[in-house]
């Protein structure tokens, strides 16, 4: 790939003079600890020299969350026919109760369970153990909702710390109730950001799903999984039909608008195509390893990557798929002129900043740039050293890199580089809008979407359009 | 076949008929009876854990940064939430203790994260509150600050209140309490004059997520011409401009103010229920007056805070509150035919709930389901109290302790016309296809509510306006063409 063409105003000495004056307003230790997670992007370079997954800095204001929010938030929450039992006290589930728009088919309380499923514990839970309380509330669980395909129990922090044993427990009640009843380990203190509970969930579903299930009719040739799209927005419902149309066979989807049982009979498929890397890369070797199912990573966002994309998934079928990829291309290729002719004079040579969670800054580059936005900035929340390596690349030379950033971090980085858009975090949003910073939420897709394939395409241009172009940025300074 | 093979099962689906028939169960009597025999699995909780109060409190003083003892999750789902029902910043910090801090202990999480808290965001107070975590493990916070300072990682005379919010226990409203019980001990410690009076009333608005409400006390308060000093005063800074410029620390009580409230000519709360061990710590300590009114919720309630007002500092109630009030009941009295006899469900917190049922009473509405996911046999009784003075209030059923599945059971075999609640009342509110008031906290999935009040004269207005026309929405969108027209 062609290294991108330098920006103005950014070199490797400038990004490393902005990181030196920002560091040197840290405490001595603190600066030590932070100063390996930020750098000035080599793209040439073997491996991206910026450190990443190591714990958070106490008291600089990390945006991270926890291995629970990535187990329920991320890989179990959006599974629509289990039930996800948040378990401990009351608040994580009330937190992660429906606040990351994985949408899901189904009639909720009856078929999908959209909802929050908590043992709310309280402190006798905590003096004499929540074992039994959990055993009790599986069993109303599976009565008061009789066609749910299976239950999962994530634990919060306090279960790990009491010594609770939710292994057995499941054990037990998935005897007792004849469906899936899978414990997953992702106390919050764990680990040191989402990422954890990732791959915790991803070894429960190792350990308790897969395998367990086969699909009724007979494997064909065409048989893929989506890996790691969690249908935020409908991501999913974008994605899909395009695999299909290309003459593939989607037979799961992990997880969003996911089926469990599926889920459990993906061992049979030809191919996994993994989007979320960073999320689900764990399952994809297991089932390379177990079952000699390769895998290849893809990017569905914007045509530039999406095109990219398809090719190469062409290449490992025969040419009944390659010629459907390219007619696909060549169908979608008007449809997306259009949408650059409109956006693109309105956006061409703006900046923009990213900082989300383990994939989507590298993998929306292409998005951007085909808007003619270019990118000065991006990192990770909770991503390692291989997200770190396919990032590098993408980035023109200079450019700043930045792990976990804290928000005073980011704040002078953004001062300093002055993007025309800062695409983050709820956390993040409105600190930037305050300072009259054009911004869009890029874990929830700001409560718009999808942002995946073709279709998703549309709405991303209109939706980084009317961020930046709003007529209501005009109106922050005040004329008097 | 081997027998690992053969335990694989098919991939089911589930027959039409099969979801048709749990689909229509679920809204049966008979699964109320089972939904509410449940004692272990909670669905569709409507309330939070401790430390987000907390998180409020810590919020409303100026300069103060809230710090979170504990694990790094909980915080950003603390913010997460803050964020989404202001749509504003809510700064926080924690010192994200992790694996090795469940074994040892967070002092030393504690000592890095409180020095570098300080060095970055130079606040002038930090309010330490707990997680799960070390609440579990047992952290003796009061020894672990005392040696921060000694050892230097942040200044003596900073102010590090701290408060004990273990989840597993109450809910984000006794957080709220704890936090402010522990900011106001921190902050007027020394402060006491004897003889000396301020003149100035202490308000404590209590866990609101209104920032409208706040405001309103205070123009009330200035209309009145007392002076006052509101104690956890989040409204400028979850209610912060856009100017080109964001500020950390946008607002909130002025540190010398909140040291000066234990000199202070009278206290109140507006919010029983969120500031009991405040109020009771307050009334052995501080000078003055000291008074819990209910949330002034409609005319009545607006009436008796007014004129504990005007007894307690001996002020007239001014002309233009007299019109205020007037032109309340002016719009109430216009309007009641669009609410009388209606049936309302409700979830929310005890005082919030205390406040719309008198509001709902008043108007000759009834309060048919009061749902309180976490509370005591007291509140009930406050209640029930409550429903006896009107004879709207009969057949009226309070649920404590349930939850919005409980609620929805309630819904489907008991409908009534309106539901109010926060955002998290709308899944209930769809299955049972009657329309959601969002009052209440949080609000994710609409603008501005929380910029609307909801307490006064004014907030009975709106109250009003927001329920009435909705009904009268539904009708012209619902009805047949020969009973659409032009008035209603
Ligand atoms: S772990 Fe505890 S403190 Fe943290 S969000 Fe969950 S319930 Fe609240
Ligand atoms: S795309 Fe990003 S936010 Fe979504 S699961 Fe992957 S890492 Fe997390």
């Amino acid at each position: 790939m062609a290294e991108r063409k330098p920006i103005k105003g950014i070199t490797i000495e400038s990004t490393e003079k902005l990181i030196a004056d920002t560091l040197a307003e840290m405490p001595e230790k603190a600066q030590k600890k932070r100063a390996p997670h930020l750098g000035a992007n080599e793209p040439g370079a073997s491996a991206c020299a910026v450190k990443s997954n190591k714990k958070v800095v106490p008291g600089v204001m990390s945006q991270r969350g926890c291995a629970y929010a990535g187990a329920k938030g991320v890989v179990w929450g959006p599974i629509r026919d289990m039930i996800h039992v948040s378990h401990g006290p009351v608040g994580c589930g009330v937190y992660s109760w429906g606040t990351r728009r994985n949408l899901m088919q189904g009639i909720p309380g009856v078929t999908s369970f959209p909802m929050d499923f908590t043992s709310d514990f309280q402190e006798r839970d905590i003096v004499y153990g929540g074992d039994l309380k959990l055993e009790k509330l599986l069993r109303e669980a599976d009565e008061l909702f009789p066609l749910n395909k299976g239950m999962s129990v994530l634990s919060e922090c306090p279960v790990g710390l009491i010594g609770d044993d939710i292994n057995a427990v499941a054990k037990k009640m998935e005897k007792e109730l004849d469906k899936l009843v899978v414990p997953c380990n992702c106390e919050g203190f764990r680990g040191v950001s989402q990422s954890l509970g990732h791959h915790i969930s991803n070894d429960s579903i190792r350990d308790h799903i897969i395998g367990k299930f086969k699909f009724k009719e007979e494997a064909g040739p065409y048989d893929i999984a989506l890996i790691g799209d969690y249908n935020i927005g409908g991501d999913v419902w974008a994605a899909k039909p395009i695999l299909e149309e290309i003459g593939l066979n989607v037979k799961s989807v992990w997880t969003g608008d996911g089926e469990v049982e599926k889920i459990g009979a993906t061992h049979s498929v030809k191919l996994n195509l993994i989007h979320c890397y960073r999320s689900m890369n764990y399952m994809c070797k297991v089932m390379e390893e177990k079952w000699n199912i390769p895998w290849l990573e893809y990017n569905f966002f914007g045509p530039t990557k999406i095109e990219e994309s398809l090719r190469a998934i062409g290449e490992l079928f025969d040419d009944k798929i390659r010629k459907n990829v390219e007619k696909v291309i060549k169908k979608y290729k008007p449809v997306m002129k259009e949408v650059t002719d409109e956006y693109k004079p309105r956006l061409e040579g703006k900046t923009a900043m990213l900082f989300v969670g383990g994939l989507r800054p590298r993998h929306t580059i292409g998005a951007y740039e085909d808007l003619g936005i270019q990118i000065t900035g991006a990192g990770y929340e909770f991503a390692h050293q291989d997200d770190y390596d396919r990032t590098a690349p993408e980035m023109a030379k200079g450019t700043l890199i930045y792990d976990d950033v804290s928000e005073f971090e980011l704040e002078k980085f953004v001062e300093e580089l002055k993007p025309d858009l800062v695409g983050s975090g709820i956390k993040e949003k409105y600190v930037f809008q305050k300072a009259g910073i054009p911004f869009r939420q890029m874990h929830s897709w700001d409560y718009s979407g999808p942002y995946h394939g073709y279709e998703g395409f549309k709405i991303f241009a209109r939706d980084i359009d009317m961020a930046i172009n709003s007529p209501t940025w005009d109106l922050v300074k005040s004329p008097f | 076949m081997s027998a690992a093979e053969a335990a694989v099962k098919f991939v089911t689906e589930t027959p039409p008929e099969e979801i048709e028939r749990v689909k229509e169960w679920i809204n049966s009597e008979e699964y109320k009876e089972k939904n509410f025999e449940r004692t272990a699995l909670v669905v569709n909780p409507a309330h939070a854990c401790q430390p987000l109060g907390a998180q409020m409190v810590a919020t409303g003083f100026e300069g103060a940064l809230p710090f979170i003892h504990g694990s790094q999750g909980c915080a950003s789902y603390f913010r997460s939430t803050f964020s989404r029902h202001y749509r504003e910043p809510a700064a926080a910090t924690c010192d994200a203790m992790t694996e090795d801090g469940a074994v040892f202990g967070g002092q030393n999480n504690l000592f890095e994260g409180l020095e570098n808290a300080y060095a970055l965001y130079k606040p002038k107070m930090i309010p330490i509150f707990t997680t799960c975590m070390p609440e579990v493990i047992g952290d003796d916070l009061n020894a672990y600050t005392k040696n921060a300072k000694a050892q230097g990682f942040i200044p003596e005379d900073l102010p590090t209140p701290y408060a004990n919010t273990p989840s597993f226990n109450g809910s984000h409203i006794h957080g709220y309490d704890a936090m402010l019980r522990s900011i106001l001990q921190t902050l007027t410690e020394g402060q006491k004059v004897e003889g000396k009076c301020t003149g100035k009333l202490n308000i404590i608005p209590g866990f609101d997520g209104n920032v409208g409400n706040l405001r309103e006390y205070k123009r009330i308060l200035d209309l009145m011409g007392i002076p006052y000093t509101m104690l956890a005063d989040v409204s400028d800074v979850f209610d912060s401009g856009c100017d080109g410029e964001y500020k950390l620390y946008p607002g909130g009580t002025k540190m010398e103010d909140a040291a000066e409230s234990i000199n202070g000519k009278a206290t109140i709360s507006m919010q029983k229920y969120s500031t009991v061990t405040t109020m009771k710590w307050i009334e052995s300590e501080y000078d003055g007056e000291k008074a819990i009114l209910p949330l002034p919720f409609g005319v009545k309630k607006t009436d008796e805070m007014l004129m504990k007002l005007a007894e307690l500092f001996d002020k007239p109630i001014p002309a233009e509150l007299k019109a205020e009030r007037a032109r309340a009941v002016d719009a109430m009295t216009d309007a009641q035919q669009y609410l009388h006899g209606r049936k309302f469900a409700i979830a929310g917190d005890p005082d919030y709930l205390l406040g719309i049922v008198t509001f709902l009473l008043e108007m000759g509405a009834r309060p048919w389901h009061i749902l309180c996911s976490r509370s005591t046999k007291k509140f009930q009784k406050e209640m029930q109290a409550l429903l006896d003075t009107s004879v709207f209030g009969e057949g009226c059923s309070i649920y404590i302790n349930k939850d919005l599945w409980h609620m929805r059971s309630l819904l489907v075999t008991d409908p009534v016309d309106g539901i109010i609640g926060d955002t998290h009342a709308k899944w209930a509110a769809r299955d049972a296809k009657i329309p959601l008031f969002r009052i209440g906290f949080p609000i994710i999935d609409r603008v501005n509510l929380h910029r609307t009040p909801v307490v006064g004269y004014n907030g009975a207005i709106s109250m009003l306006s927001m329920l009435a026309n909705k009904f009268l929405d539904i009708k012209d969108e619902t009805c047949d063409d020969q009973w659409f027209e032009m008035m209603r």
